[in-house]
């Protein structure tokens, strides 16, 4: 069962990013973005990580790829690109370069490590899994007890990017001239 | 791996036939109801609008017009079906069954019955299994709520883009911004709810709304109630806020390329939602299937096994919300844009962020055996103070956007 779960999931998170990848058009490979993203969802329910799994769609897939396709939609870039013509002439042979690099590294690690694979390093209390409400009780001790630290720089961080958006978007005028 | 199929007490110790059986029957009792409530719904919504417009409204097919949707399924079922050419065609053919299916989903978490009096905490016996009249109860909760209203904002978006004519995406681009503009509210609302109950899970919030004075509406302070009233109409696009297809501006919104049963579909959605939706307030704010009791005195139905006197407490409770639906409507003009916009991002979300925090601090306060009126009342010189700054900040934008040259 487990193994069944986990090949549909992978197999949802593969062909989303190949989606990601090979559409022409910008809607459709948003639209295979929510599938991989829908995959990870699986990934974490069967991970017993329910509260991730719904943080996902809500966060990801409900507001940041609608944010995606709003603003593909406002700008009106909705339409088949001919992926032949290329802009800047460098970058296919960089990208390839690159992505071998990434997959050497993942494999690097995975090979160097692999005995770590089966142990379990922290994550979740298992033991308390039978309360409906182990799952965010535990997320909430991580956060807000253990790394609350980090958790407040990440919101100053946030905060900072909001505001610097705000002050991109904004257009300067001098001396107030008008338009 | 039992954990994936969610905490009900009839899931545990794998599965065999007869729990298999129950769950789908649960399934199949749970999209028939919503199916026909749909149909109800929609002759109750002109029957009632009717009355307060001074007409009679659908009273011909069958007695007293009930069989008026049946009647107008099947000829939209006949009618021809068209494709855009224009049309994005995988994208314009999904896009009525994404709106269609978050509709039914989010029904799965409410909780439809059950004895939840003395402790027994909604648990009933079928079969000889315990199970909940609910068809999921997932870890998760209300959060799965939430999750398929913000996956519910796809089908209304591809739908208007797909159609490749200009009206459907302009309903579909104000329709997300709207949704996800209101979403904020609806979820900080909703976590004034999950402060008070201390639990995510829908049986659980029911269970302890026990009498009227436990109430969530009475504990969280009434705010986040009409917050997320407010907020949950936004997000059904129901009048005041149908901006998504404002006839007189948009031809008919999102779905103006749409025909035959692919039209009625949304249709069909609109509705599920409503019920949906209400039954959702009613879980979270009004016991649920829980009896109206006051102290100590009961109201009981008699003659009734206490299960499923809690149907029909739920059913009463949900047709009070849905009337209210309808009288906004009968009654409410449509909101401009840009009010729509001020009140969602000026009121709505401040409001339901300050009295979150409010009820935060009594919280902690109770925890940490502080004076409760101490604590509430610094916390509401903060929040004046917070809202105090906040409207100095929109007099100063306002000043600079004047002096910019912008008319409004």
């Amino acid at each position: 069962m487990e193994l069944f779960v986990f090949v549909v999931a992978a197999a949802m998170v593969l062909g989303g990013a190949l989606g990601v990848i090979t559409r022409s058009n910008p809607v459709h490979a948003a639209l295979s973005l929510v599938l991989t993203l829908f995959g990870i969802a699986v990934m974490f329910v069967s991970h017993d990580a329910q509260f991730l799994a719904a943080v996902q769609v809500i966060v990801y897939a409900g507001a940041i790829v609608v944010l995606f396709l709003f603003v593909i939609m406002l700008l009106g870039v909705d339409r088949t690109e001919d992926v032949n013509i290329e802009p800047i002439t460098v970058q296919r042979p960089l990208a390839l370069i690159v992505s071998a690099g990434v997959i050497g590294i993942v494999i690097a690690a995975v090979v160097t490590s692999r005995d770590l694979l089966g142990r379990k390093v922290g994550g979740l209390d298992e033991t308390t899994l039978g309360s409906p409400d182990a799952n965010i009780r535990q997320v909430a001790r991580e956060i807000f007890g253990n790394n609350v630290f980090a958790f407040e720089l990440t919101s100053v961080l946030l905060l900072v990017a909001v505001i610097g958006t705000v002050l991109m978007a904004r257009r300067v005028k001098s001396g107030g001239a008008g338009k | 791996m039992s954990s994936l199929l969610a905490v009900d007490p009839l899931l545990e110790g794998g599965l065999f036939w007869t729990p298999l059986f129950i769950v789908l029957i649960k399934v199949l009792v749970v999209f028939v109801v919503g199916l026909v409530a749909t149909m109800l719904m929609v002759w109750f919504e002109r029957k009632v609008i009717a009355g307060m417009q001074n007409r009679v409204g659908p009273n011909k097919a069958g007695p007293w017009g009930l069989l008026q949707t049946l009647a107008d399924g099947t000829k939209l079922f006949f009618k021809e079906d068209l494709i855009p050419e224009r049309a994005d065609r995988l994208v314009f053919r999904l896009a009525p069954y994404l709106v269609l299916a978050p509709a039914f989903l989010a029904f799965a978490i409410i909780p439809l019955g059950g004895d939840f009096r003395d402790g027994k905490g909604g648990i009933v016996t079928l079969f000889g299994h315990e199970t909940r009249l609910q068809l999921a109860d997932p870890p998760v909760g209300v959060l799965f709520a939430l999750a398929i209203s913000a996956i519910a904002v796809y089908g209304i978006m591809l739908a208007g883009w797909s159609s490749g004519s200009k009206y459907p995406l302009l309903g579909s681009v104000r329709a997300s911004a709207q949704m996800v503009s209101y979403e904020a509210a609806l979820g900080l609302s909703l976590a004034a709810v999950l402060l008070v109950s201390g639990t995510l899970s829908t049986a659980g919030i029911v269970d302890l709304q026990s009498s009227v004075g436990n109430w969530n509406i009475v504990a969280t302070g009434f705010v986040p109630f009409f917050i997320f009233m407010i907020a949950a109409t936004a997000e059904l696009n129901r009048p005041p806020f149908d901006l998504v297809e404002a006839e007189q501006e948009l031809v008919g919104g999102f779905n103006t390329e749409y025909s035959s049963i692919r039209f009625a579909l949304f249709f069909l959605a609109e509705f599920m939602n409503t019920i949906t939706m209400s039954a959702l307030i009613v879980t979270l704010f009004f016991g649920g299937p829980q009896p109206i009791s006051i102290g100590n005195t009961t109201l009981d139905i008699p003659l009734l096994p206490n299960a499923l006197e809690g149907t029909v407490w739920l059913l009463l409770k949900v047709l009070v919300f849905l009337y209210i639906y309808v009288w906004f409507r009968a009654t409410l003009p449509r909101f401009r844009y840009d009010q729509l916009m001020d009140l969602g991002w000026r009121i709505l979300i401040p409001a339901s962020l300050g009295w979150f925090m409010l009820l935060a601090a009594q919280r902690v306060g109770r925890d940490a055996g502080w004076d409760q009126a101490v604590v509430t009342l610094s916390t509401a010189i903060v929040l004046i103070v917070g809202y105090v700054l906040l409207q100095l900040a929109y007099k100063v934008s306002r000043a600079n956007r004047e002096k910019d040259g912008a008319s409004f």
